[in-house]
């Protein structure tokens, strides 16, 4: 019995080291003489000690550059910042909230998810500093992405910009095409180099799981191009059905141009094809245009040149419809706060700053990929031009901006149904109509 | 007569030793351990040859490195890991420790007491407590988070002042030691109960009480038992997420090697191989306890199971 007597000893031994090493690995904020007035902006408070803890679905590399661009915050305030980074992220949150174990602040990419924390009661309505801010620097769809029920909660972190086609600049000067700036003149160009043999537009929505995903954003650009942002609110709401004369015209669109095998080539080859292997065709000149959105740069290998004269770039998909002024579609996150201790207001203000916005653009380098739809982000901020062009068009104040429709509708069909069905739109030939009644269907009962 | 004689022959022995059954046993032994040999072997490769070409190739195309050991150890300013994954490590440790102390403690008096000390409604009281098997852990998670946070109260009456361990090494020993009670009373006590009875009687007539004969006679003899729930408390504590996440926060002061083990992968999925080495260097402890306390296993395995 002596040996399990010596191995608890050990083990009481290895308990108290592994205690003792946790507490030194805890490492203080680096102190730097610095202008805080230049860099974070005047009018916050000195409040050493305390802490915020943040709650978020973005991970490392990513996560530790956001680390890096709050640390000027920490020198300046004294906040500490805690991030935690979970790719469990959706699941977790409704657990910890309802348990009373809320984050401070949480980073809520889906204002489906941001709504649910809202009826749970715990969600704290944003400050007036960051609703002051948000009321200056982002447009009002934006501020109404981060609002439920008309009462604004979550001031806009990071944007993506998914209306954009990619291009060949170079193939496109040796054909002598232009950037087409309206609709009909994309469809006249398209004409143009289907009568010269070329596949004008490239397609791909295989994404395993997710397979589809692309389709619907090609649908929700047309909603959004030929009807608005009201109608548009109002089919993610499903007061307007699949099945609306609205939402099947913009089908019939969508049949025009993606399901069109004079453009497209094969049909159904686009459900077979990844979205990510779609455009490599591109710089060669295999296929001439795609529509997707500004991440999709990471996919071409090293060496390729994405600039405006290069072998690819990207162009404004042109809008439909005169009266919807420069629709954009898009997604991003949502700083939604669970406290109303002061120091969270006070990085809630903050996180509502261009200052902000541009710190955090600095530690994305040149390769960026990071977005900012707040207006008083100079485009100058951006080291890569291609943020430039997508930042053009998400801070736009004056744009018609709409969040991806996938991700707003409930999951059982904008992340089940709604790709499923579309995929056999293109794979299977189904008719539009059918496709709608079966979206229709799945629509989970209130 | 006949059934005499199928229980002599030993069925499975025969069953088992002959050429065939060699072959089929070795084939699923091989199978079953392609895939961790094909994750050992890719956490040798650099980023490039992971993304490139299967993991069969490093036969034919022996580049071994040990560079993905060394960002996951040391951290690496390039991989999705800056820090490294050992203050993660130390947390597992210190997390799984005190959580199968804590249910071998009070799993083995209450055994002893359920088995050996008689008082009205004794055999209820086990049976409900192994009744609890029944409750899945993820319907309990909710609940008992609110206890943590809130505590428990009845009207304007408090019966559970907060606790407030949530997201301390406190809320984590909790819940794990409450989760593995159940099934910890019941093994122990019926490895406990199956203690021959004239050695406890032998000792209360020499004058000994409860607490002299479960230290002195129980304790000892249940070694084998208390080993092997052990183990099998050290290997459940060691790889549980679900809790973890729950209970713990993910940061770097609390947070288990498997939380951070599950982001690796990264932003862009693209931290495969970090998580390669990741994976081997979470295996090494509980290989390293398996190992150690393995002749208990073998002895204890049956522990209760037979009375």
């Amino acid at each position: 019995m002596s040996i399990s007597k010596k191995g608890l000893l050990a083990t009481v031994g290895v308990a108290s080291l592994s205690l003792l090493a946790t507490f030194v690995t805890t490492v203080a904020p680096a102190d730097a003489a610095i202008n805080c007035n230049k860099i974070i902006g005047p009018g916050y408070a000195q409040l050493k000690g305390k802490t915020v803890t943040m709650f978020t679905s973005i991970l490392d590399p990513e996560l530790s550059k956001y680390q890096k661009a709050l640390a000027s915050f920490t020198t300046c305030t004294g906040i500490k910042v805690k991030m935690e980074g979970s790719n469990q992220f959706e699941a977790l949150l409704p657990v910890r909230v309802k348990g009373g174990n809320a984050p401070d602040i949480a980073i809520i990419p889906q204002p489906g998810l941001l709504a649910q924390m809202v009826a749970t009661g715990k969600a704290v309505p944003a400050p007036a500093q960051t609703l002051k801010n948000v009321n200056k620097y982002w447009s009002p769809g934006w501020k109404g992405y981060g609002s439920v029920n008309g009462k604004f909660y979550a001031s806009p972190n990071s944007a993506n910009m998914k209306s954009l086609v990619w291009y060949s600049p170079k193939q496109f000067a040796k054909a002598g095409y232009t950037v087409p700036t309206t609709w009909t003149g994309m469809m006249a160009l398209a004409d143009k180099m289907a009568a010269a043999k070329q596949t004008a537009f490239c397609g791909g929505i295989g994404s395993g799981g997710a397979t589809g995903w692309p389709a619907t954003d090609w649908l929700e650009e047309v909603v959004v191009r030929q009807f608005g942002g009201q109608v548009y609110a109002d089919w993610i709401s499903h007061k307007i059905k699949f099945s609306d004369p609205k939402i099947l015209a913009a089908m019939k669109t969508v049949e025009g141009w993606m399901l069109n095998s004079k453009y497209v080539g094969d049909v159904k080859a686009i459900a077979t094809t990844t979205f990510q292997a779609a455009g490599l065709g591109i710089p060669a000149g295999s296929c001439m245009m795609l529509q997707q959105a500004s991440f999709y740069a990471a996919q071409y290998p090293a060496g390729t040149d994405v600039s405006k004269n290069g072998d690819v770039w990207a162009f404004y998909l042109p809008g439909i419809n005169t009266s919807v002024k420069t629709p954009v579609e898009g997604g991003g996150e949502f700083f939604a706060a669970f406290s109303k201790r002061p120091e969270v207001q006070e990085l809630q203000n903050y996180l509502s700053t261009p200052q902000w916005a541009i710190n955090r653009i600095a530690t994305a380098g040149s390769g960026g990929g990071w977005l900012s739809a707040n207006s008083g982000v100079p485009l100058s901020a951006y080291k890569n031009p291609l943020d430039q062009l997508s930042a053009k068009y998400l801070a736009d104040k004056n744009s018609t901006f709409v969040f991806d429709a996938s991700d707003a509708m409930p999951a059982a069909v904008g992340a089940g149904t709604e790709w499923t069905q579309l995929t056999s739109w293109f794979a299977d030939g189904k008719s539009s109509a059918d496709v709608a009644k079966a979206i229709d269907d799945s629509w989970p009962a209130q | 007569m006949s059934t005499l004689k199928l229980a002599n022959a030993n069925p499975g022995r025969k069953l088992f030793s002959t050429r065939f059954a060699t072959i089929v046993v070795w084939t699923i032994t091989f199978l079953w351990t392609v895939p961790t040999f094909g994750l050992f072997a890719s956490s040798f490769r650099n980023k490039q040859e992971i993304f490139l070409s299967g993991w069969w190739h490093i036969f034919t195309n022996p580049h071994l490195t040990l560079s993905n050991y060394h960002a996951v150890i040391f951290g690496s300013s390039s991989s999705t890991l800056s820090d490294g994954v050992l203050p993660y490590l130390m947390n597992s440790i210190v997390i799984t420790i005190p959580a199968v102390i804590f249910p071998v403690v009070v799993a083995t008096m209450a055994a002893y007491c359920l088995a050996w000390v008689k008082f009205r409604g004794s055999d209820a009281l086990f049976f409900f407590i192994f009744a609890l098997q029944i409750v899945p852990i993820q319907m309990s998670l909710v609940p008992l988070l609110q206890l943590f946070t809130g505590g428990a109260h009845i009207g304007s009456i408090t019966i559970i002042p907060k606790l407030g361990i949530a997201g301390h090494f406190a809320g984590i020993w909790l819940p794990h030691t409450m989760f593995a009670l159940p099934l910890a009373i019941y093994l122990l006590h019926n490895f406990i109960a199956s203690l021959p009875r004239d050695l406890m009687e032998a000792a209360y007539v020499d004058g000994a009480n409860h607490f002299k004969v479960f230290r002195q006679i129980v304790l000892p003899l249940s070694v084998p038992a208390i080993a092997a729930f052990s183990i099998f408390q050290f290997l459940w504590v060691w790889n549980d997420l679900l809790v973890a996440l729950t209970f713990a926060s993910g940061t770097e002061e609390v947070a288990p090697i498997n939380v951070k083990l599950a982001s690796l992968v990264g932003q862009w999925g693209s931290g495969w191989e970090t998580l390669t080495a990741g994976a081997f260097v979470t295996i090494a402890i509980p290989l390293i306890v398996f190992f150690s306390l393995q002749r208990f296993f073998v002895r204890g395995l049956l522990a209760g199971s037979v009375k």
